[in-house]
């Protein structure tokens, strides 16, 4: 009786700590990552998928609250900042490609970035979802930081937009590949550039793991969508009545 | 390893100052990245050793921080799993929403940058 207190007791004092919740956390993405690369790269087995689903029933078994594990895992969270300014480098390396591609760059980012917002206005309408959770949709292709931020200015729910958002990266690094593989594009520029428009840093991170050039060519998307989309749809506000 | 977590932080700092200064929609880290990208290029034939020096070691940081970016994503992920009842009886609307839309602007882009490329190509080899 005395030891199982005092493993409640050792339990309650970790459950209160960050690193119980960061060893978690890594632990759970070694484990993602590793059927990731058993399974010899395949989309469908998405690492990041693997360890939000570890980590959740954990959670829900053990009855922690996500504000108890997200204060302490909010160190790894913390690091998404200064990766993003490090997406620098990779950027910088390939500045050439990057110059010799600006004009195709410019025509598809626009496009691409109006085909996303279009599409998304279309199915939703299609499926009859009222306009408060449609507004929070539009956003979703891009960076959560950004789309919150354009949810919240159109009459959007940026906690809304958040989940859409994070749910739009995973179901793009999952099932890209596949349109890419069916049109039979080859591209790895123009492959890379597409997952970071549609599914911004979790698409980027998946091209990434694929090619060197594809993942260049997705953080740039990442950056440059993003821009273009806090652009695009406040204007589009003004100009239509959606 | 510290000089350039010591810089990329600095960058990021920078950034959601602008951020927050000029109260613009573009996140701090995206101004950050813009403006690191700015110094690369300036900084690009200079000889002076402690730049280029720093230079590397910040490449290397960044592959290291980059390689693990799936990792970053897990703990907002998370909450997006706790928090799916936000989304109450449209879970599966808004996912086929989702689903069609991206698999969908995944393909239209990548196969309009790919022939546009191509049309480059053709074009330069003709002259």
């Amino acid at each position: 009786m005395l030891e199982k207190n005092k493993l409640y007791t050792i339990w309650v004092y970790l459950q209160a700590e960050p690193l119980f919740w960061l060893t978690l956390t890594i632990g759970a993405f070694l484990v993602g990552d590793y059927l990731y690369k058993k399974s010899k790269l395949n989309p469908l087995v998405n690492p990041v998928a693997i360890s939000i689903l570890l980590v959740a029933s954990i959670l829900i078994a053990t009855g922690i609250s996500y504000e108890r594990y997200f204060n302490g895992a909010k160190f790894i969270h913390f690091m998404l900042g200064p990766a993003t300014v490090a997406l620098a480098i990779p950027i910088y390396k390939q500045i050439h490609l990057i110059k010799k591609e600006t004009t195709s760059i410019f025509i598809s980012l626009i496009a691409g970035s109006l085909f996303a917002i279009f599409s998304t206005y279309f199915f939703a309408k299609l499926m009859k979802l009222d306009i408060e959770i449609i507004y929070s949709m539009m956003p979703r292709s891009v960076t959560a930081p950004i789309a919150m931020g354009i949810s919240e200015l159109i009459g959007g729910v940026p906690s809304l937009t958040a989940i859409i958002t994070i749910l739009t990266g995973i179901v793009g690094a999952s099932f890209g590949t596949f349109a890419l593989d069916i049109l039979r594009v080859k591209d790895m520029t123009a492959r890379g550039f597409a997952f970071g428009l549609a599914s911004h840093g979790i698409g980027t991170a998946r091209a990434m793991s694929r090619n060197e050039t594809a993942g260049i060519f997705a953080a740039l998307a990442l950056g440059l969508s993003g821009v273009a989309t806090s652009i695009i749809i406040p204007l589009l506000f003004k100009l239509i009545n959606f | 390893m510290l000089k350039s977590i010591f810089i990329i932080f600095l960058f990021q700092l920078i950034g959601e100052s602008i951020q927050k200064y000029f109260e613009l929609t573009i996140p701090g880290p995206v101004i950050g990245l813009i403006l690191l990208l700015i110094s690369l290029i300036l900084t690009k034939s200079t000889k002076n050793i402690f730049i280029t020096k720093t230079k590397e070691e910040i490449t290397t940081t960044s592959n290291f921080i980059i390689g693990y970016l799936s990792l970053l994503f897990v703990p907002i992920g998370v909450g997006v799993v706790m928090h799916l009842s936000y989304l109450e009886n449209n879970y599966i609307e808004v996912l086929g929403v989702i689903f069609f839309s991206t698999v969908l602007t995944i393909g239209f882009t990548a196969l309009l940058m790919e022939i546009i490329n191509n049309q480059f190509k053709k074009h330069a080899r003709k002259k």
